[in-house]
């Protein structure tokens, strides 16, 4: 039992990793409905530059307090993610307005491919460390409870509270505030948005930012826990069939979505695994996701896509 | 003044529906086929063998069988690494396991399993599409991934995890060396172009294209958007299952499901956007490019530096590679969605005029 | 010359289409007669198109029935329908940009061809044949509306009046008993009309095939329909001859308007 809850809770830490990435997409599509499989390309560019201006500020700035040094890092890397999209909205989106989502998605590939070479260009491609301070001694629960106590990862819980503060405020920017309510008409219909005066360019500036710093936020957790390498961008991967499941639109669906594959990937590979030569984690997300699109596209909470003739 | 069809009429429907109707293109492909098979075998050395045209005519058949079912079809597919797996371990099955088979059968039957698992991974395209079936085809490339890692079967129980074959023959000819090797896979090439180009410019090939441009017009024609969308698996597949044998096979000889990755499938998918969708020609031209331009790169990017007095790694090149491709992919969708092959046809619009100004 | 109006070869009966709350049709009932040319106009969100979607099987109506020769179904099948003989125009052109003109309207020939896909990969036999025979089909249809000049010229880039041109030969390949024009006049000038006019009335004379039409013209209207169908807010405010219409009172004031 022990063991059961063990696994459920790595699961569910796991899971709210992959949540942290998934945001990230729902919120370029839910603010301008296009696709952006450069998410993970975007998390490991924003997780070699924090690793890297980590390691650089103090010795540009001879600075000794580790704290003053990762602040000014995360801030530079901030800018850098500014940076980022304001080219990528100049570049690219500017020319593709109104084009087939399928045109988009492919143009976001080979952004993804760009910033891959992009990164590791100036950032360097070795892996590198990121040490914002998260505790990295497990921590045994309930030993009272359990003969020898529930292992947990004091720094999943870290991870979990932040990426749950994250959706809060994010939730929060878009229901409440006007410029929410602009990203929500953007996505809907690009050309109206437009004819109301929204200025489309400043809006997916400010979206694809917010999505950079989404990315940050999960590159440097990530980063932090596994060390920053090329391999990122394969979590990102991971992320695409929990949008399916919690549905393209829903930013508690990212979460939800996120924990249930977590889960998912986790208790299937312990006890699945055995009788099918284990590795399940390969594909479990993905044929989730398969299962979903046959029955139940919109995923749990998205909304249901009708066409019009 | 030269490339003109004056004087060239047409007094059958048969003449004007062939698939070069202008005399000189027909000449000038007749000349590059003859080419290939006579002159660049005599021309060419191992390397250029090896490294650059094997590669190509196999992955020029590869993006054939991607280009119909994203540019013709328009289904989006990130899975075509995985079809191409089936096809190598299927074929290689086929080939192990039954004695006497010949050669070109077994490579058949990896691309009849691939159709199979084609059709499958292709079914939830009845239901969705754009991203959502891009997700679809992604669960195809990592379940075989896995499959073929972790079920010996497929490998016949390799304790290493990777299979190979060798001596190969067609029929007494021994397919050794690196000329035999591009012959081989250049009647390949050619045959799959010629049964490609014919399915496109029939009904089927309209079908698939009516159901690219609006579905739902295609169905109050008559159009059967099932019947549409899974053929066009089902023959894409089948062209990208022969040609994963055939990399397997021919060019690597001994694989492991490595080679054909995930980066596989968006290397494919690469070809067909940059050489043009729904183009067969695009499909020639997307593979070449992208095969040369990495060696382009390797060579190109240390001299530039030489002179520049800066180092350049090979990690860097690969680096600027991926920048290459990225920025390309972008580019060609702002201006060019339709790739190469439209650069193309805009050029031999040119040509008509030539030397003419205008 | 008079014409020879048949028997009713399409009835809709009581039809009632919803979405979500939106009531788009309302208890619907007409029919139509064979061979003759039946206009249904009304004011815009009436519901014109959806009806016509209703016919088609895009839309499935929540009630009611639709007969068809004989045959009664409460909900269409697109390809049913297009195999039973009825075909149709789109109001917004939904015609396939990225093919030429010719390969467009051969679209329409589709149910007619049988050779399968391994005879079309060897183009032998069966299917040489076929893509000859159905290629002279097409072009007499190119010939009957003048678009000789534009036949390999990728839909996409011909200017509105040919593209309408282009739905309406690609309907016509299929060899309708009926076929449903969707605004196929829309957007066009005095002489466009004039020919778009000349050819629908060509095809009901020489082929004979009934016409079921939207159109907002009423000069268009009143000239070449038999008889007409009036919706306003997706009910059914008039049927009759287009003088006993013209002369409706409920019809002038949804078009015209009433003062309170």
């Amino acid at each position: 039992m022990a063991f059961f809850l063990e696994a459920l809770l790595g699961g569910l830490m796991a899971g709210m990793l992959y949540s942290l990435v998934a945001l990230g997409f729902v919120l370029i599509y839910k603010a301008s409905g296009v696709f952006n499989f450069a998410q993970g390309a975007m998390v490991l560019f924003a997780a070699l530059a924090m690793a890297r201006f980590s390691e650089w500020i103090p010795q540009w700035l001879g600075l000794d307090n580790k704290f003053l040094g990762n602040l000014i890092a995360f801030v530079l890397a901030g800018a850098c993610m500014f940076v980022l999209a304001w080219l990528i909205e100049r570049l690219v989106l500017r020319h593709l307005v109104n084009q087939e989502g399928v045109t988009l998605l492919m143009a976001t590939l080979g952004i993804a491919y760009f910033l891959d070479g992009l990164g590791q260009t100036i950032f360097g491609s070795a892996i590198y460390q990121i040490d914002v301070g998260m505790p990295k001694e497990p921590v045994f629960l309930l030993g009272s409870v359990f003969e020898g106590g529930i292992l947990i990862s004091l720094e999943d819980v870290y991870a979990a509270g932040i990426a749950a503060l994250l959706v809060v405020v994010l939730s929060l920017f878009f229901q409440k505030t006007g410029t929410g309510r602009a990203l929500r008409a953007v996505a809907d219909d690009h050309q109206a948005a437009q004819s109301i005066g929204i200025p489309l360019n400043r809006i997916w500036v400010i979206v694809w930012f917010v999505a950079g710093i989404t990315a940050l936020v999960a590159g440097v957790i990530w980063g932090s826990k596994l060390g920053v390498q090329f391999s990122l961008t394969t979590v990102a991967l991971r992320a695409l069939p929990v949008i399916i499941l919690g549905g393209l639109t829903s930013v508690p669906g990212a979460i939800i979505g996120g924990l249930i594959i977590g889960v998912g990937e986790k208790l299937s590979e312990i006890y699945l695994g055995p009788y099918v030569g284990g590795g399940i984690e390969i594909w479990f997300a993905y044929v989730l996701a398969l299962v979903f699109l046959l029955f139940r596209p919109q995923g749990l909470f998205g909304e249901k896509i009708i066409d019009r003739v | 003044m030269f490339y003109r069809e004056n004087g060239q009429f047409k007094t059958s429907y048969r003449a004007d529906q062939q698939i070069f109707p202008i005399a000189q293109d027909r000449w000038a492909v007749l000349a590059l086929i003859a080419f290939a098979f006579i002159g660049v075998p005599m021309l060419a050395d191992e390397y250029m063998f090896r490294a650059i045209l094997i590669p190509f005519l196999i992955l020029a058949l590869a993006a054939l069988g991607v280009n119909i079912l994203v540019g013709y079809c328009g289904q989006i597919s990130l899975g075509s690494g995985a079809f191409m797996a089936v096809g190598a371990y299927m074929a290689y099955n086929t080939y192990i396991r039954i004695d006497g088979m010949p050669l070109i059968v077994a490579l058949l039957a990896g691309g009849f399993f691939a159709t199979l698992v084609g059709m499958f991974f292709g079914i939830p395209s009845l239901r969705v599409k754009g991203l959502y079936l891009a997700v679809a085809t992604l669960a195809a490339q990592f379940f075989c991934d896995w499959a073929f890692s972790r079920i010996s079967w497929f490998t016949n129980n390799s304790t290493s995890g990777s299979v190979s074959v060798s001596n190969l023959s067609v029929l007494g000819w021994r397919i050794d060396t690196p000329v035999e090797k591009y012959l081989f896979c250049l009647a390949f090439l050619v045959v799959f172009g010629l049964l490609a180009k014919n399915l496109v410019r029939s009904a089927i090939g309209r079908e698939w294209m009516a159901i690219r441009d609006m579905d739902v017009a295609a169905a109050v024609i008559g159009i059967r958007p099932m019947y549409a969308k899974l053929s066009a698996f089902a023959v894409s597949s089948f062209i990208i299952g022969v040609a994963g044998g055939l990399w397997g096979f021919v060019h690597l000889g001994s694989w492991e499901p490595a080679a054909f990755s995930i980066d596989r499938s968006f290397q494919l998918l690469f070809m067909v956007i940059i050489g043009g969708m729904g183009s067969i020609m695009g499909s020639f031209f997307g593979a070449a490019f992208i095969v040369i331009l990495p060696i382009f790169l390797n060579q190109f990017l240390p001299a530039a530096g030489a002179i520049f007095g800066v180092e350049i790694s090979t990690a860097l090149v690969s680096h600027v590679e991926f920048m290459v491709f990225g920025a390309l992919i972008v580019w060609f969708l702002i201006v060019e969605p339709h790739g190469l092959a439209k650069l193309w046809s805009v050029a031999k619009q040119k040509l008509r005029l030539w030397p003419f100004p205008h | 010359m008079t014409k020879k109006i048949g028997d009713v070869i399409l009835d809709v009966q009581n039809i009632s289409l919803r979405f979500g709350g939106v009531k788009a049709l309302t208890d619907i009932s007409f029919n139509v007669k064979e061979h003759e040319v039946r206009a249904i106009i009304g004011p815009n969100g009436a519901g014109k198109s959806s009806m016509l979607n209703c016919i088609n099987g895009v839309y499935t109506p929540q009630e009611g029935s639709i007969s068809f020769r004989g045959q009664t179904f409460k909900h269409m099948n697109s390809r049913q329908v297009a195999e039973m003989g009825i075909a149709r125009t789109f109001q917004n052109l939904a015609l396939f940009k990225g093919m030429s003109v010719i390969d467009n309207i051969m679209t329409g020939r589709n149910l007619r061809i049988k050779s399968n896909l391994f005879l079309q990969a060897l183009r032998i036999g069966p299917a040489q044949r076929e893509e000859e025979e159905h290629r002279e089909y097409v072009e007499q249809i190119i010939d009957f509306l003048e678009i000789q000049a534009f036949r390999k010229t990728p839909v996409g880039q011909l200017p509105y009046g040919l593209q309408k041109r282009v739905d309406l030969g690609r309907a016509l390949a299929m060899e309708p008993k009926v076929l449903l024009l969707d605004e196929p006049m829309a957007g066009m000038n005095m002489e466009e009309k004039q020919d778009m006019s000349r050819f629908i009335l060509d095809v009901n004379d020489e082929f004979g095939t009934t016409i079921v039409l939207i159109e907002h013209d009423m000069g268009v209207v009143m000239d070449i329909s038999d008889r007409v169908v009036v919706l306003d807010y997706g009910k059914k405010i008039g049927d009759g001859t287009p003088e006993e219409v013209r002369s409706n009172e409920e019809v002038i004031s949804a078009y015209l308007g009433t003062s309170h």
